[in-house]
């Protein structure tokens, strides 16, 4: 598989603001790459740079082989993305907005497939109807028919699920896996959310202020045997005492709360229980963590940023 | 190019705040266009109050072609407020929609899509225009008759001849309508630096307030920049309405007393459009699209 993206070496600055950082990764073609990172991680603006809305202050960027600076039409003709909102005119229907956009692709679109896209989505019931009358999700759906009626090879999806609920990401998730399965798109999507992107992605890359974390399969990243248990008891402070005091003591993470927080294999979940029992902690829970500020806290203990182990 | 010039005069058209300005238009020109045809009598002899001891006036006076020289006196300076609001919505618009990004992640250039935009703009005010000259010239002439025109200036008055007058309004609406393109320019190009539509609204209409006062202050440290104002030019369409005389004072047809102020701010007024739309797209090929 070669590579759809490449990217070496980028970096933006907004004045003193260093917003991505000499940062590198690749998408490989066929691809669902997750993009995560916290809010101000500088995801939006990589994005942003690899559609040529914010000019890089160094390094280098190629999309299809070919280098964005001095291939931007070409390039983006084959790009289909949703950049965080779905804006579009709400003063016009969904079939004007999608028959609009589809205009400023180089392909001719014929009615039948604005409503096939409009289909796929499920809004061709809603064509007509004005935008300004659509749900989030509905105008969420509309963006992404936007970003695929060209039939773009490489879809760019920035914070997709932003402001939708339950059965919109959902939706949405579907609808990435159905573009990546039925359709062999390759797809970059963005977020916050480490449990939405491990559904879908095939590859990710983590970055924090504007700095790659880790980046690599969904399968290396997660160790399925090592996990992060958050303990909470009675007395957090005379628990933490005597789990330092004991063999425990490795599993022991740096902690941004009161609550207790190791890392250990899952097998020895029973065990550690037994432990504090009989040394008279009272447990009130005991939780494995699932949330990408866990997943930080994994990749950077040791204040060291971790170089991509996979390629 | 042209997709694009299609593209942005569907979406100007398809605005209901696109009409706002055809309807104040309509609007004013018809209260005038009663209030004359009701009680015209009474405002012609307001008019003639100075003259009237002095000269006979035969004829209607009150005709199509002068209503339209008073239509277009009054609504002119109210016209750049209109079309502001279209103009300096043009990018601004986009970006507090959010579809600016969205169009530029599209196969198009920056500089296309800058012309394409002003161009539409453009098109809008020439449609404006067009609109008034109907309603401000056709109607009037259909409602008040057509006869000789009378027009007053400063220090003296011009009688300008029936069949001599039409050939006039078709330059000096195409002169307002380069004039009102400069405001649309300047509203354009305002419209590059806030992510909502008020700020360059009011900037626009701001400018041209500060501007007109400038251009109309007899105050000697500000006749040095005069020349160089458009406000100042803007009003040359009335320069359309005099005619010359031959050494015998009588009116010779067909001519224009001041060709050349007319010449003057034409290149003026095109030299404001360039600068305005080349700063436009020479900024815009630079700006960072955040919104």
């Amino acid at each position: 598989m070669h590579d759809i993206i490449r990217v070496t070496g980028l970096t933006k600055r907004f004045n003193e603001l260093t917003a991505v950082n000499d940062l590198s990764f690749s998408v490989k073609e066929g691809d669902v790459y997750g993009f995560l990172g916290q809010n101000g991680a500088g995801k939006s603006t990589t994005i942003r740079m690899l559609l040529t809305l914010i000019a890089p202050t160094s390094g280098e960027i190629e999309l299809f082989g070919k280098k964005l600076s001095g291939n931007k039409n070409e390039i983006l003709s084959q790009i289909g993305a949703v950049i965080e909102k779905p804006d579009v005119y709400k003063y016009l229907s969904a079939y004007e907005n999608l028959k609009l956009f589809a205009k400023l692709s180089d392909k001719k679109i014929s009615h039948q497939q604005l409503m096939d896209q409009l289909e796929m989505v499920g809004l061709a019931h809603r064509a007509k109807d004005k935008v300004r009358t659509f749900s989030q999700g509905m105008k969420q759906r509309l963006g992404i028919a936007i970003a695929l009626v060209h039939k773009p090879k490489l879809i760019i999806l920035d914070e997709p699920t932003n402001g939708l609920d339950p059965q919109g990401i959902a939706d949405i998730r579907n609808l990435i896996l159905h573009l990546s399965r039925e359709r062999n798109k390759t797809i970059l999507v963005s977020s916050h959310l480490l449990s939405e992107i491990e559904q879908v992605a095939t590859r990710m890359i983590i970055i924090d202020k504007g700095r790659k974390l880790v980046e690599g399969s969904v399968a290396e990243l997660f160790d399925p045997a090592q996990t992060l248990i958050e303990l909470d008891t009675f007395n957090n402070v005379e628990a933490k005492q005597k789990i330092s005091n004991s063999n425990w003591a490795a599993s022991l993470q740096s902690s941004r709360n009161e609550l207790v927080v190791m890392k250990l294999d899952k097998k020895d979940i029973p065990q550690l229980h037994r432990f504090l029992i009989d040394n008279n902690i009272d447990v009130l829970s005991l939780q494995p963590r699932h949330s990408l500020e866990d997943y930080f806290l994994q990749v950077t203990s040791g204040n060291q940023h971790v170089e991509a182990f996979t390629n | 190019m042209w997709k694009l010039l299609q593209i942005e005069l569907f979406k100007i058209y398809r605005r209901p705040r696109t009409y706002i300005a055809f309807g104040a238009i309509t609007a004013m020109i018809g209260i005038i266009q009663l209030g004359l045809k009701v009680d015209g009598k009474e405002y012609m002899e307001f008019v003639m109050a100075d003259l009237s001891s002095s000269f006979q006036f035969e004829g209607n006076l009150l005709n199509g072609y002068f209503v339209c020289f008073v239509l277009l006196n009054l609504l002119l300076v109210h016209v750049p407020l209109l079309i502001s609001l279209i103009a300096a919505d043009m990018i601004s618009g986009e970006a507090n929609m959010g579809t600016l990004r969205l169009l530029l992640t599209k196969p198009i250039s920056r500089t296309e899509f800058i012309l394409a935009k002003f161009f539409a703009a453009a098109i809008y005010t020439l449609t404006l225009l067009i609109w008034l000259a109907v309603l401000a010239l056709f109607v009037s002439m259909a409602v008040f008759g057509t006869d000789d025109m009378f027009v007053m200036k400063n220090y003296y008055a011009v009688q300008i001849s029936a069949d001599d007058v039409f050939w006039r309004y078709v330059g000096a609406f195409g002169f307002a309508a380069l004039a009102m393109t400069t405001v649309a320019a300047l509203g354009f190009f305002l419209s590059l630096f806030a992510e909502n539509s008020i700020g360059p609204i009011v900037a626009t209409i701001s400018v041209i307030i500060v501007t007109t006062v400038l251009s109309t202050m007899s105050v000697p440290i500000f006749n040095a920049i005069k020349p160089y104002l458009f406000t100042t030019h803007m009003v040359t369409w009335k320069e359309f309405f005099d005619e010359k005389v031959d050494a015998e004072n009588n009116v010779i047809k067909g001519t224009i007393e001041n060709p050349d102020r007319i010449i003057t701010s034409v290149i003026v007024l095109s030299i404001h459009i360039v600068v305005f739309v080349g700063a436009s797209i020479w900024i815009f090929k630079k700006k960072d699209v955040l919104s």
